[in-house]
């Protein structure tokens, strides 16, 4: 179904990514850009249940779970991550289910729904603060540097791998939102998100196909928890756990635009371009600043522009319902500056 | 054996009396939050924050500017009502129309202003007010005589809301407003008004709880992050909106953690609150005194 244009922006657009590390290769502008690329992928995943309503603050603490179950099992037991990030997604995906089932078997939803998973993200941060004689408290933890093969733990030195990594990782991620994005559950989760008794009564089975979307974006999520601790090599609770980071995922998807499939890379983009700027042009200075701007900025865009930058964009740009790729990509390429 | 169960009786009995002075400024905070979710229908999800500001106010004016801490408090909670009604004026009154999750993350953008903020500000370092308050010994077991203080201070309060809520015009608009927000419009009620006037005393209570807080806790602009998810548990156990239930809720969460702490670390403690939480989200997901349907 995907037109010949899009087809070929995409290819374009995918090959000017792979390549770019060959051409250009500031190790810094490489570092911010693998950043961007691993949030991007983490904000993507919030977005899946995000865009049907499903407003979770816990992705904090699924992410949270992903970076230290991969890091504890390689430094305690010596599993490598290429089993230690499997077990995490599937202790994230468990976790999901165990709090998700009563949420939506008893219709915990609005208010009632985001302060069950803000208290989940509070749980797995104050477990992880708890458990200070394994994880290192709120110190933060360092997975061991690998003595042997590097791939075996997957700790490379260079950012070209990295990057081509978290490439592909942030791909797989858009791959899954165009999939929903074109199956039934899709219109399930929409009709839910209107109105669940109506959906139930069109025989949408509504626990299932809620189950089946937090899932999907719990598993995702602790991906990248784990991705971004292998990369980072030092996580803290507070860097990948806790509300913080689940307030700054839905901040990301929001000014990025959550309805659409690049609005999170674009909100990831926004986010730690801001970040960077305001902490190189202030230095020690900024230190709140860039939280204070965020703050500020998601305020404004809930009340003005609740579409975010690129639904807003695209609303714009489209006078019809559906919108050549190339527009899209032209759309990315000017939020782009402008931050 | 028989002395290690007197001595353990005597812990227990502490921290069981130490569990419910806690409760009572937990309470406090509930109550505020059920306040505005019952009367609005909107979560703060930065109320916590709101309180952690009102301790910066009371550090400064007690210590920076010599006021009298009971000069200071009444000061404290006048800005801090202010600053609810700014919230509410600011932020939730262009979105009343918008969908309730919208709201919700509105006040999640304003819980990072005030945090970064504060950090802007007063920078991250641990203040405390310097006063240290007897410790009252009864018998063996020992409370911090800021704690009970607290206590009764957060019962009178309840009080005085309760007092304000039943025999008042405006208190009896309020519950009327929560009971049917359309209906009120058309019986001649302001609702703009009521609105203003409950986000005011939402952040009164804040203010408040500011007040009592910052006589325990060091200040520090992450400070609220260490009871406002617990506030939100304790309403939600409770059940949004209703009075009662987060009062019962909030001795019922400050027992457990402070139990909790009584055997293992206080992380712990929350923990088990934590746990005993999502059991009951399970056994009773729209909260402890629901009705049944």
């Amino acid at each position: 179904m995907m037109g010949q244009g899009r087809l070929v922006a995409w290819g374009i657009g995918l090959t000017a990514l792979v390549a770019l590390p060959f051409v250009y290769r500031d190790p810094y502008h490489l570092h911010i850009l693998v950043l961007i690329l691993i949030w991007s992928f983490a904000y993507t995943s919030w977005s899946m249940m995000g865009r049907f309503g499903l407003v979770s603050l816990g992705h904090g603490g699924f992410m949270g779970i992903g970076a230290y179950v991969t890091a504890l099992l390689w430094n305690h037991l010596g599993l490598s991550p290429w089993i230690g990030i499997p077990i995490g997604m599937v202790a994230a995906g468990a976790l999901a289910l165990i709090v998700g089932y009563p949420c939506f078997r008893f219709r915990i939803t609005g208010h009632y729904f985001v302060l069950v998973t803000l208290a989940l993200s509070g749980i797995v941060l104050q477990i992880i603060t708890a458990t200070r004689d394994y994880t290192g408290g709120s110190l933060g933890y360092t997975p061991n540097r690998a003595s042997g093969n590097k791939l075996l733990a997957l700790q490379f030195d260079d950012k070209i791998t990295w990057y081509l990594i978290a490439l592909a990782v942030w791909l797989g991620g858009i791959v899954v939102w165009h999939l929903i994005d074109r199956s039934m559950s899709r219109y399930a989760l929409e009709a839910i998100s209107e109105d669940e008794d109506a959906a139930a009564a069109a025989g949408v089975d509504v626990t299932a196909e809620k189950l089946k979307i937090t899932l999907i974006s719990a598993v995702m999520t602790a991906l990248a928890g784990a991705i971004y601790c292998q990369y980072q090599m030092f996580i803290t609770p507070d860097t990948v756990s806790g509300i913080a980071v689940s307030l700054q995922m839905v901040f990301a998807a929001i000014v990025g635009g959550l309805f659409v499939s690049l609005g999170p890379t674009v909100g990831a983009v926004i986010t730690i371009l801001l970040a960077e700027t305001l902490r190189i042009g202030f230095g020690t200075r900024a230190v709140g600043w860039d939280n204070l701007v965020y703050g500020v900025l998601l305020v404004l865009f809930i009340i003005f522009l609740p579409k975010g930058i690129l639904g807003s964009l695209l609303d714009r740009l489209k006078p019809q319902r559906k919108v050549p790729r190339a527009h899209e990509q032209k759309a990315v390429q000017t939020a782009r500056p402008g931050t | 054996m028989q002395a290690f169960l007197d001595i353990f009786d005597i812990y227990l009995l502490e921290a069981v009396i130490n569990g419910i002075l806690l409760g009572g400024v937990l309470a406090l905070l509930a109550l505020g939050l059920n306040l505005i979710f019952g009367v609005i229908d909107v979560t703060w999800i930065c109320y916590a924050e709101l309180v952690m500001i009102g301790m910066y106010a009371m550090y400064f004016m007690v210590q920076y500017y010599g006021v009298s801490y009971f000069i200071a408090a009444p000061l404290t909670i006048l800005l801090v009502a202010i600053l609810g009604a700014l919230l509410h004026y600011l932020v939730i009154a262009p979105l009343l129309t918008a969908p309730p999750i919208n709201q919700l993350l509105a006040t999640g953008g304003v819980l990072f202003v005030l945090q970064s903020f504060a950090t802007v500000a007063f920078g991250i370092d641990f203040l405390n007010l310097g006063i240290r308050l007897p410790v009252l010994a009864f018998g063996d077991m020992h409370f911090s005589y800021a704690r009970l203080l607290s206590f009764l201070a957060a019962l009178v309060g309840m009080v005085a809301v309760y007092l304000f809520m039943t025999r008042t015009f405006t208190g009896t608009a309020i519950r009327a407003i929560s009971q049917d927000r359309q209906i009120m419009a058309l019986m001649g009620v302001d609702t703009k008004r009521i609105y203003l006037i409950t986000s005011a005393i939402g952040g009164g209570l804040a203010g408040l709880a500011a007040c009592l807080l910052v006589l325990q806790y060091d200040v520090h602009p992450f400070v609220g992050l260490s009871f406002g998810p617990i506030t939100f548990l304790i309403c939600v156990l409770g059940g949004l909106g209703n009075f009662i239930g987060g009062f019962i809720a909030a001795f019922v969460f400050a027992e457990i953690i402070s139990l909790g702490g009584l055997f293992s670390d206080l992380e712990w403690g929350y923990v088990l609150a934590f746990a005993f939480f999502i059991v009951m989200m399970f056994i009773r997901p729209a909260g402890l005194l629901a009705r049944r349907r």
